[in-house]
């Protein structure tokens, strides 16, 4: 994370001597999405401050943990499909998440399937693509998301 | 900053009842709300407030430096491995949700894109947008995220193969809204 912050110095940096007004404006640009997004930001982290405090952290490991098997992955799955939350939204959620007890795996399908599988948003896909298509999208990622976990396991548990 | 209360009504008003709930959690010395507010929300919060402010401004830069219009211009020219690179690569610098996609990919067939560079670009766009890249390894760790974007490149190209094939002779459109 530090990294990544200088990262973001540096670049700031580079864009302020090569267009002062450029940078001016994405740096508007940026701080404006970012407080849009504050409040939502905000309430999830307190939901998820509740939240874990009601449930114990026994239940997360057993249920997505690392010795979860298969079922973690089928509930990351289907959360993942169901859901429509932002990246900025959801990485942050998803470090709370390992954090307390939830499996890298789990996590990555999680991950892939909040991204590329949209069940709340198939209306919108069906009126571009057509159902069948729209459909058979949205089933071969929730597999391929499923594989995703999978293969990343392998790397992980050993 | 008026559409901002309207739009935020329901988040504002939670956030105020949290503060409300943790203040008289501390004065009147309530173990719950102190733990919840002390172990979670308070670690929570310090681990994100210079990260996610920075993050934007970057965002906001990429923004700013990488216009649609130049991603759009170069989207259909060529087909094959070259149009097949270039396509992942634009796709990588934007951001957006799954249907941000969509209008893109209506442009893309449009212009004699292949059935499966259509569903490349879409694949693409949704798992490895570097943006979502730097939240990522942020709170993941840059291994998880490294090994993710590999894993998942592979499976996005296969499932883009088994898209054409299977609608390659069915009448494939993509309808403009």
């Amino acid at each position: 994370m530090e990294v990544l912050i200088i990262i973001a110095v540096i670049c700031l940096i580079i864009s302020i001597l090569s267009d002062r007004e450029k940078t001016w404006l994405g740096i508007k640009r940026g701080l404006k999405m970012f407080l849009n997004l504050l409040p939502v930001i905000l309430v999830v982290l307190i939901l998820v401050s509740i939240f874990l405090f009601f449930l114990p952290n026994e239940t997360i490991v057993r249920y997505l943990g690392n010795d979860a098997g298969f079922i973690g992955y089928i509930i990351a799955a289907i959360i993942g499909s169901i859901s429509l939350i932002p990246g900025y939204i959801a990485y942050p959620l998803a470090g709370i998440l390992l954090k307390n007890g939830v499996s890298y795996p789990v996590i990555a399908v999680f991950i892939t399937t909040l991204m590329m599988v949209g069940v709340l948003t198939l209306p919108i896909e069906i009126k571009y693509f057509g159902v069948r298509t729209a459909i058979l999208r949205n089933v071969l990622y929730f597999i391929g998301a499923i594989f995703i976990g999978i293969f990343i396991g392998l790397f992980y548990n050993i | 900053m008026k559409t901002f209360y309207k739009k935020n009504q329901i988040s504002l008003l939670l956030i105020a009842l949290f503060v409300i709930f943790t203040i008289i959690s501390y004065v009147f010395d309530f173990g719950t709300g102190k733990i919840i507010f002390q172990e979670h929300f308070f670690s929570f919060l310090k681990e994100m407030i210079l990260f996610l402010p920075m993050m934007f401004i970057l965002i906001g830069l990429g923004d700013v430096w990488i216009s649609k219009d130049k991603v759009e211009k170069h989207i259909g020219e060529s087909s094959g491995i070259k149009g097949l690179i270039l396509v992942i690569l634009l796709s990588m610098a934007q951001a957006g949700p799954l249907y941000a996609a969509f209008p893109v990919t209506y442009l893309l067939w449009k212009k004699g894109a292949s059935i499966r560079n259509i569903f490349i670009y879409i694949g693409a766009f949704c798992t490895i947008k570097i943006p979502m890249i730097t939240f990522e390894t942020g709170f993941l760790g840059w291994k998880f995220s490294l090994l993710r974007t590999l894993m998942s490149l592979p499976i996005i190209v296969l499932i883009a193969n088994i898209m054409e094939k299977y609608l390659k002779n069915r009448h494939f459109e993509v309808n403009e809204i």
